[in-house]
């Protein structure tokens, strides 16, 4: 076990200084336990929060991205990040803007080459109609209401890829994908642990061994190459949103053994428990001993190893689609958009190209956090 | 000793066979067969037209009108007993024989990686454990999560970006140009030497995180038991406790793990060797997949797969070595 310091003052527990308090602890339900254990600590705390920016760009992708994901600025190719001002050598101005920019080739060197116009300010402004986009793809809810825009020109916060497309706009579209990626890799993986961990943990014997053996053959096979072998057999001509769902299913199909294992460890050994006696002795059914009595043992465990395999399931998607092995466009993720990012050049002409890298690394810091501190916190007897 | 290694032996080859079942089925998922993707091939090469008895003449050639159970044993007795694993489209040759080289340079960056892993991993755990909180437990930390988070194509590209601008010369490739074509010399070992350490710390960084905080977890309960404190006040100098008890039990997990670190940084080879453009197995089985080249694909998978699971086998033995309560327990 470890020792944690706690400030005085916030002593929580059979430690704490008054009766109050004391009492206040030993009432508590197990998830108040968990909360106020979860809670001194900052870095989940910090986890969640990224986390919680994460799902309202998930949730409201379209109406955060100034432009839709396929929408083509030829007036800026591959240009850099406009930066938002409140000021200039023309003045100070409580209004952020941008300058009006475009790009042009140089006719020496052939490159685009950006120009500022800086005698030119477009005014940002919010909750403005642009780009028209189905929510969620859905053809019911449609919109053209936007977070920011520009009335004039254009506004790129994060620069434009090499067909002249927003990073900005592509990246929130991309979280979406990338994230219920995870969150359907994580439910497969979630119901499939649970069925065989379940199974294996509550029959034993030779079912067990069975498991036990599948499970450690999943295991030894290296997973990205064979995605990739899997991923690549697919037909060419198959439509991307049909890749998407395959590719989900895979990884997902794949990733269940950890919890698995987890399950079975946890069902063997609190079969051995007295209170599973107990229940046992006064009647209690084998459906009744095991929802009542022994999951809610083990749930808070469970939750932590759906929230540590998420930071995989979103770094798996990434490296596949990076070698094009994985979702193809038009459908956009993290890995999609970091695959035109592959070369030294790429760093060293547009080096903006590389911003989704920090959202994705942002996303897996956020899991991990999040999963450490509830790690701790789901034993609050301990 | 000896039942627990037989045991061991007989569970992966059970293994080794179904990863070759596996490995079959993908070679033969995608749509069409041997037969029709070698007839395009021809056809786009020479302009002449394939009818029908062509493609059946093809199939009976090829072997492809018998059942797959008898495709299969015929794939896997000739790769056992020959060592031919078909032939590869992109290249028109015997698979072997483009594999083989490369195969190699994917288990010299693995080995190095791993070499890696656990020389900065173990000492590192073991010293943030012991001075928790300090400023090196904190970087130790920080950079652990780093490790984690950053995919490790991206670490690649990083490390070569850091390698044009800072030190003037390219970080990609495994040889430099004069050795690339030549036979191997031990001037070329060297070379090899040189260029290698990029792939082994883009491989071996998350890693090296994950051993560094399972090393660091298992020394702090480690350090708090009371077999710790009675060889202190038995007087033993505290070098000799922290390394004669708490470090060989939290050695455990990092030795059982030695098997998947193998097939993981392995895994991981493809996505580096494209970026930075190493002429390994990795970039083969990239190019093979792109290309749908299934048997050149299904090789190297098969190799890959099965370094791993011989791996885990030996982790097992070195573990069962480490630990008696092991190779006790698992022989009852």
């Amino acid at each position: 076990m470890t020792t944690a310091t706690i400030p005085k003052g916030k002593l929580i527990g059979a430690a704490a200084a008054s009766d109050e308090e004391r009492l206040k602890y030993y009432t508590a339900g197990q998830w108040q336990l968990v909360w106020w254990r979860f809670r001194r600590n900052r870095l989940a705390l910090l986890g969640a929060s990224i986390l919680s920016m994460f799902i309202f760009i998930m949730l409201l992708a379209e109406f955060l991205a100034p432009y839709g994901g396929t929408t083509v600025d030829a007036e800026y190719v591959l240009g850099p990040p406009q930066s938002i001002r409140f000021g200039d050598e023309n003045g100070f101005s409580l209004r952020p803007f941008v300058h009006a920019v475009k790009t042009v080739r140089d006719p020496v060197i052939l490159k685009m080459v950006p120009i500022i116009d800086t005698s030119q300010r477009r005014f940002i402004q919010f909750f403005v109609r642009g780009d028209e986009y189905k929510y969620w793809g859905s053809n019911w809810i449609k919109g053209d209401l936007h977070l920011f825009g520009v009335e004039e020109g254009t506004i790129h916060i994060f620069g434009t890829d090499r067909l002249g497309r927003d990073i900005f706009s592509r990246i929130m579209l991309a979280t979406r994908t990338s994230l219920t990626i995870g969150i359907v890799g994580v439910l497969i993986a979630f119901f499939v642990g649970l069925l065989m961990g379940g199974t294996a943990g509550f029959f034993g014997g030779r079912v067990d061994f069975f498991i036990q053996r599948l499970i450690e053959f999943i295991r030894s096979i290296p997973n990205i190459p064979l995605f990739m072998g899997l991923s690549a057999a697919m037909p060419q001509e198959w439509r991307p949103e049909r890749v998407y769902f395959v590719i989900t299913l895979i990884i997902g199909f794949l990733s269940w053994t950890t919890l698995a294992r987890r399950i079975r460890g946890k069902l063997l050994s609190l079969r051995n428990e007295d209170y599973v006696l107990a229940a046992q002795l006064a009647g209690a059914s084998d459906a009744r001993i095991i929802a009542r009595h022994m999951l809610p043992a083990f749930t808070s465990y469970i939750i932590v190893d759906l929230i540590v395999s998420f930071p995989y399931m979103i770094l798996t998607e990434t490296a596949l689609s990076f070698v094009q092995l994985g979702l193809r466009p038009p459908v956009i993720s993290w890995g999609v958009l970091l695959e035109g990012a592959q070369n030294i050049q790429a760093i060293q002409l547009a080096p903006w190209l590389f911003i989704p890298v920090i959202f994705v690394a942002l996303a897996v810091l956020a899991f991990v956090f999040l999963g450490d501190g509830l790690r701790d916190a789901a034993d609050p007897y301990g | 000793m000896l039942r627990f290694f037989l045991q061991r032996f007989a569970s992966m080859i059970v293994t080794l066979f179904f990863v070759s079942v596996m490995v079959f089925i993908i070679i033969e998922l995608p749509p069409g067969d041997y037969a029709d993707r070698y007839a395009f091939r021809k056809l786009a090469s020479s302009g002449d037209s394939v009818t029908e008895s062509d493609m059946e003449s093809l199939r009976k050639q090829f072997g492809l009108d018998r059942p797959p159970l008898v495709r299969y044993i015929d794939w896997i007795s000739d790769i056992i007993l020959r060592g031919d694993f078909g032939q590869s489209f992109l290249y028109n040759t015997p698979v072997s024989g483009i594999v083989g080289g490369r195969i190699w340079l994917t288990i010299a960056m693995a080995l190095a990686a791993i070499i890696l892993t656990y020389t900065l991993a173990i000492p590192l755990g073991i010293y943030s454990a012991i001075y928790r909180h300090s400023i090196g437990d904190y970087l130790a930390t920080v950079i652990g999560y780093i490790g984690l988070a950053l995919p490790n194509f991206m670490l690649a590209l990083v490390l070569l970006y850091f390698s044009v601008t800072v030190l003037n010369s390219s970080a990609g490739g495994l040889f430099s140009q004069e050795f690339e074509e030549a036979a191997w010399s031990w001037a070329k070992f060297v070379d090899l030497l040189k260029h290698l350490w990029v792939p082994a710390i883009v491989l071996g960084t998350a890693n090296t995180a994950f051993h560094l905080q399972t090393m660091r977890a298992m020394m702090l309960d480690e350090l708090n038991q009371l077999y710790v404190d009675a060889a202190r006040a038995r007087g033993i100098s505290e070098w000799k406790v922290i390394f004669k008890y708490p470090v060989r039990i939290a050695l455990n997990p990092i030795v059982s793990y030695l098997g998947f670190d193998l097939g993981k940084l392995v895994a991981g080879a493809p996505v580096v060797a494209l970026v930075l453009s190493l002429p390994d197995a990795g970039e083969l089985l990239l190019k093979a997949l792109l290309d749908q080249d299934m048997y050149l694909g299904g090789a190297i998978l098969l190799m890959i797969s099965a370094m791993t699971v011989i791996g885990v086998f030996v982790s097992d033995l070195l573990l069962a070595a480490l630990d008696p309560r092991i190779r006790l327990r698992e022989t009852q």
